[in-house]
């Protein structure tokens, strides 16, 4: 078996170690390692989007990412997007919007925002769909979502 | 009556209690469980979709370091000939319990051989690899007229065709043969002007839901063996897994995890005996998953279906007769949801002369499960696609003929019960009257389709606890899984009997120690029937706070009174207290209050929906894109709103995926050959528009607010009001599911 | 998923001596979209993963309006289009960033790796033919340019040889009065593979009127993505005309060699090269004329 390398990065802006075989993707990292469960695994090969998470500023799948390819970089997770007392905004819009249901992609979809709301503030509904389109959910028929998505953006 | 009245509570659109968990990644799904010692279990497949077992070496895989055990069906007790009863109807054991790992024979690419339990999930994956089955490969039968055929290749040697009370003397793959008969059928068709028959065909689809199955099990030394799992029910899990282990219940104790979707996929269990099995090996807690492959091929889908069926209707638009034959694939093991399909395929409809045939036959694919609605809208893509062509032949508007004939209290459905109240009339009423039906709508290949849809909705056992607390708020214990927000839906009605804000309300959904015998969530009866117990649980309290506050003013029970959140005394003594005062003096009247409801209601009342679609069809290339989205549904009383119209929009894309791209594809020898995400191709956000979800309210007599379930009826109208759409469009009627380019392109005469 | 080793390789001559020293067994690792889910689904055996993202020379993305386009071999999707200049220069290369995977997968899949994974139905590969992309190749004996139309070899193989890596794409200044378009078919609007892929890059003279020069290629017809050269050649010369289209797509069609699959059967994909040709002509002769 290769041998586990030792990984520093930033998490959720604390640096953070971590021992992980090279097959272990960041998102086994972040459950089974770290023990942050936000991110979920739906599908495995990117093509659902409940692993997102952003990677020095750049959403991605977090299955699709080795743990040891972010020695050095910076992961957000959804563990991180709220303050201790306070919900970002995109999230009080999936509340207030009741864009969840069972809410397993939930997390997903809300660093997926998070990430088009960080470079672009005031998408129109194409954009959020188009941005939105790897992010499956299979409860809410999505109109609720991006109505969210496009409250939060009229809020922020 | 019950009228439709304004309350406090119900209608508003408080934030769910489980919402800041689930936005902030705090909230434990069943994957997300962690304990100490954890092993993680990994289930070998078949690859083959139909072949005897000869042997089973797990040797090498043993021998694999990381390795803690293995296990095989030889595990699991000998079922012999026993029936189990799950509550929901007979189930032949056996063939349960092969389902969970296959003793003689493989029935489908994905059947579960064996299983794994390592120190990581790679070692498992690998020992799977080692594990060398010998299998002599058979035929494979993958669609439901070839498996009918007398010579078609046989699943099973024990199964004899139950038709009509007789029993058959040749093994067959036809389990079952029903039929419902209403009328005179012959005589109804004599009386039609215009006759129309078409067939239809549909395709194997799966439920879709976002999170795969999972499952820890733990056998503690006295024998107790406690499952952490994402689950519909519960109760069911321990139910099945008593009886595929010959386990007590009272041994067995299921935690609800958070579930990641169902839409009736995570009823039947698959890996939690499995994790069972092998936490008893290992002496550990196991862990496990499925990946998404595994989810396709190893879970059960919703069947294709062949079905024909034929109506005849005068010039006046009056409906005289309706045929259907229904053949509905099971998988691997008999109990598809023929049964439901024939009870709703007419349902909207007031037909006097009815006959319907059912099929129930046994293919080389996985033993489907329930999906939403099951059965009704494979039947409903056949029924409301010839109303339409109906409508058409006579002149008459596509809702027009629909109102002519819509089914109303007191009418017969074709299986036999008689309608209650019933929202039929007003859904199709509604979508009429909407700003979309009468919208321009003359472009070049666009086209609009309606249709309508009915599901029977059930009752099923529920029950609640209610604790109070001091401080005027309640903790409300339910056994009902959250799968879409029924906690708030479940807690408001609480909230609403005691007077109190839904905000007072903590509900918690536990584990089956801890509640009281609770039904699958599923059947769109968790806000129908568990907040039915939540309002029985909520009234008991009310009594008891009664008693309290007439101990409290020294005055009879019969003198107080509750309204608005006050008691207050009548006859005599001016005293009032709020419900939240009053529960800060439950020590000095008495003690705690427990309240509790448990409920098996018989009025769910039946479901209906109506759907208006725009579509556009690219004539180059097949492709049908969705432009306009309304459907309406009665919903009885929609105790939040939103949630409902959640349920309403999510069943209605659910369905647009069914009618345009979804599909098992199967190559010859039985293997799905799109079995992940990328190309079981469900609608992502940019292949939608806003769904506009209305809601009619004909209260339900059958709930104390009139509820009635909204869950699945929202998918059994698309499929067919999208084929509408597409033959106004581009005069093509498509009577095969999907409608997806390839077969337009075919349709059109392209390729 | 296998047992593997995992290694940042810093410099070139690095990473072309651990692939020569590894051989087959080693897999160069860019944004790892394809390749990481290959491995998890045991479709690769890969025994060492080659991280090559702390390479410079792999990250270049340089688009000088004189000399043309330098583009990294791990340079992401989502900074492509996120380079004004390039989105004008190139824009059926836009087309095709915009549309590998989700917004997720784009930010880590590059127009390199899509090259490199050789997959008959990557939508990156049929706007480099179009653009008369070289690839730039380094390896044990120093480096090498391949047109991008001879790149791939077979589904999933390509020309390079042990040791050898992808450095870059170099994709030449387009001339004036020109533009080009890719487009694909798929049965959804967003994260399914290719059906079918048409691209085209057309050169009409100063009126806008003549066909100076085009190039058409296809994707998912064929087990490597085609340089339609015939059908390309028909277009010179001709004046703009649904008959002058017409025949090209008709060329296009004769070359294409699908097979049917769960993603759709060869008569659709033969019928989709004459549509999709058709549309990716048209679109760019669209956008000829747009610019003006």
């Amino acid at each position: 078996m290769a041998r586990r390398s030792h990984v520093q990065t930033t998490l959720n802006g604390e640096t953070v170690e971590f021992l992980c075989e090279p097959r272990q993707s960041l998102l086994e990292v972040l459950r089974d390692e770290l023990h942050l469960t936000g991110a979920k695994e739906g599908c495995n090969n990117g093509n659902c989007g409940a692993c997102s998470v952003i990677l020095d500023g750049r959403l991605v799948n977090s299955c699709l990412v080795l743990g040891v390819e972010t020695e050095g970089k910076s992961v957000e997770t959804i563990e991180g997007v709220a303050d201790p007392d306070k919900l970002h905004p995109i999230q009080d819009a999936f509340l207030e919007n009741a864009a969840l249901q069972c809410g397993i992609c939930t997390p997903g979809f809300i660093m997926s925002a998070k990430a088009l709301l960080d470079e672009n503030p005031n998408p129109t509904e194409h954009e959020v769909r188009y941005w939105l389109a790897g992010n499956l959910c299979r409860c809410t028929g999505y109109d609720k979502i991006v109505r969210a998505v496009l409250d939060a953006a009229a809020a922020e | 009556m019950l009228e439709n009245k304004e309350y406090k509570v119900i209608g508003t659109r408080p934030i769910r209690h489980d919402g800041v968990d689930k936005v902030t990644g705090r909230a434990l799904y069943g994957a997300d469980f962690q304990a100490a010692g954890l092993l993680h279990g990994r289930v070998l497949r078949s690859p083959h979709a139909h072949a005897h077992i000869i042997s089973i070496d797990t040797s090498r895989a043993e021998a694999l370091p990381g390795v803690k055990g293995v296990v095989t069906a030889k595990d699991l007790p000998n079922p012999g000939d026993k029936i189990a009863d799950l509550g929901e109807g007979a189930v032949n054991l056996k063939h349960l319990c092969d389902n969970i790992l296959a003793s003689d024979k493989v029935l489908y690419k994905g059947h579960a051989v064996a299983a794994v339990a390592a120190t990581n999930p790679h070692i498992a994956e690998e020992a799977c690899t080692l594990i060398d089955v010998e299998y002599e490969v058979l035929p494979p039968v993958l669609e439901v007229r070839q498996a009918m055929e007398s010579d078609a290749p046989i699943l099973h040697d024990t199964i004899r065709t139950t038709s009509l009370g007789e029993t058959g003397d040749e093994p067959s793959n036809v389990a079952s043969h029903i039929q419902h008969k209403l009328g005179d059928p012959e005589k109804g068709f004599a009386e039609a002007d215009v006759i129309i028959e078409r067939e239809f065909v549909t395709g194997t689809v799966h439920q879709g839901y976002i999170e795969p199955h999972n499952a820890t099990a733990h056998y503690n030394a006295d024998g107790q063996l406690t499952i952490w799992c994402s689950t519909q029910g519960a109760f069911t899990v321990r139910e099945q897994v008593a009886e595929i282990l010959q386990y007590p219940i009272s041994k067995i104790k299921v935690v609800p995890m958070e579930i990641g979707g169902g839409f009736g996929g995570k009823i039947s269990v698959y890996i939690k005996p499995v994790a069972a099995l092998l936490a008893k090996k290992t002496g550990k807690p196991v862990k496990v998953l499925m990946n998404r492959a595994d989810v396709f091929e190893g879970t059960g889908p919703t069947p294709a279906s062949y079905i024909r069926v034929k109506m005849g209707a005068t010039k006046a638009g009056k409906l005289t007769a309706a045929q259907a034959y229904l053949a509905f694939e099971a998988g691997a093991y008999p109990g598809s949801p023929v049964g439901p399909g024939a009870m709703c395929i007419f349902a909207p409809y007031n037909i006097e002369n009815v006959i319907i045939d059912g099929y129930d036959v046994v293919v080389n694919k996985p033993k489907t499960a329930p999906y939403r609605a099951p059965g009704a809208p494979n039947a409903a893509f056949g029924s409301e696609t010839v109303v339409d062509e109906i409508a058409e032949k006579l002149g008459i508007d596509p809702l027009e003929i629909r109102l002519l004939n819509a089914a109303k209290e007191g009418d017969r459905r074709a299986d036999g019960p008689v309608h209650p109240r019933i929202g039929c009339i007003e859904t199709v009423e509604a979508a009429k009257a909407h700003p979309h039906y009468t919208a321009p709508n003359g472009k070049k290949h666009h086209g609009r389709g309606v249709a309508s849809g009915y599901w029977f909705n059930i009752g099923l056992e529920s029950s609640v606890t209610i604790n109070v607390n001091s401080d005027g708020t309640i903790n409300l214990i339910e056994g009902s899984t959250d799968i879409g927000g029924t906690r708030a839906s479940i807690a408001m009605q609480a909230a609403e009997v005691l007077g109190i804000p839904a905000e007072s309300v903590n509900p918690s959904v536990v584990d089956t120690n801890s509640v009281g015998y609770t039904a699958v969530t599923g059947g769109s009866r968790t806000t129908y029937a568990t907040g039915y117990a939540a309002y029985e649980a909520a009234q008991d309290v009310k009594q008891q706070m009664i008693a309290r506050a007439a101990k409290l003013w020294e005055v009879d029970a019969a003198n107080v009174q509750f309204a608005d959140g006050e008691f207050s005394s009548i006859n005599g003594k001016e005293e009032q207290i709020s419900f939240r005062d009053l529960c800060a003096r439950l020590g000095e009247t008495g003690g705690p209050i427990v309240g509790s409801g448990t409920v098996n209601p018989g009025g769910a009342g039946g479901a209906y929906a109506t759907h208006v679609v725009d579509v556009v069809v690219d004539e180059e290339t097949g492709k049908v894109d969705i432009l306009r989205y309304t459907a309406v549904q009665d919903a009885g009383k929609a105790i939040h709103p939103s949630y409902v119209e959640g349920q309403i929009q999510g069943g209605a894309v659910q369905g647009i995926g069914w009618a345009l791209n979804e599909e098992y594809i199967y190559n010859a020898e039985g293997e799905m050959t799109n079995a992940s995400f990328l190309d079981y191709r469900m609608p992502t956000c940019l292949d939608l528009p806003m769904i506009d979800a209305v809601i009619v309210e004909v209260p339900n007599p059958g709930h104390p607010y009139g509820v009635r379930g909204v869950g699945e009826v929202p998918i059994v109208p698309p499929m067919a009001a999208i084929a509408n759409a597409i033959y106004d469009a581009i005069g093509i009627r498509m009577t095969e599911l999907p409608m997806s380019p390839d077969r337009l392109l075919k349709a059109m005469g392209k390729i | 998923m296998q047992d593997f080793s995992y290694i940042a390789a810093k410099t070139i001559p690095e990473a072309v001596a651990l692939l020569d020293e590894k051989g087959e067994s080693a897999r160069i690792l860019a944004g790892g979209t394809d390749l990481i889910v290959q491995v998890r689904e045991a479709r690769r055996d890969v025994d060492w993963m080659i991280d090559i993202k702390s390479i410079p020379e792999v990250n270049v993305l340089d688009y000088n309006a004189a000399t043309g386009l330098t583009l990294g071999a791990a340079v992401e999707c989502y900074k492509i289009y996120a380079d004004d200049a390039i989105c004008d220069a190139y824009p059926s290369l836009i087309d095709a960033t915009k549309i590998i995977g989700g917004t997720a997968i784009q930010g880590r899949a590059g127009v390199g790796g899509n090259l490199c994974n050789a997959s008959p139905a990557a939508d990156g590969i049929p706007p480099l033919i179009v653009l008369n992309a070289s690839c730039v190749i380094a390896g044990p004996n120093g480096e090498r340019e391949v047109p991008a139309e001879d790149f791939c070899t077979a589904p999933g193989q390509t020309v390079l040889a042990k040791g050898e890596m992808l450095v870059s794409m170099k994709i030449p200044v387009p001339a004036s009065n020109s533009s080009s378009y890719y487009l694909r078919f798929i049965p959804r609007n967003e994260m399914d593979i290719a059906v079918v892929g048409a691209g085209a890059a057309v050169t009409l003279d100063a009126a806008q009127e003549t066909i100076i020069s085009a190039r058409i290629a296809l994707a998912a017809v064929a087990p490597t993505p085609l340089f339609a050269e015939e059908a390309s050649a028909l277009l010179a010369g001709q004046e703009v005309s649904d008959e002058a289209i017409n025949a090209a797509a008709a060329a296009a069609q004769a070359i294409a060699r699908p097979i049917s699959d769960m993603r759709g059967t060869a008569e659709q994909r033969t019928h989709l090269v004459g549509v999709l040709t058709r549309r990716a002509l048209n679109g760019a002769i669209q956008r000829v004329r747009e610019a003006t």
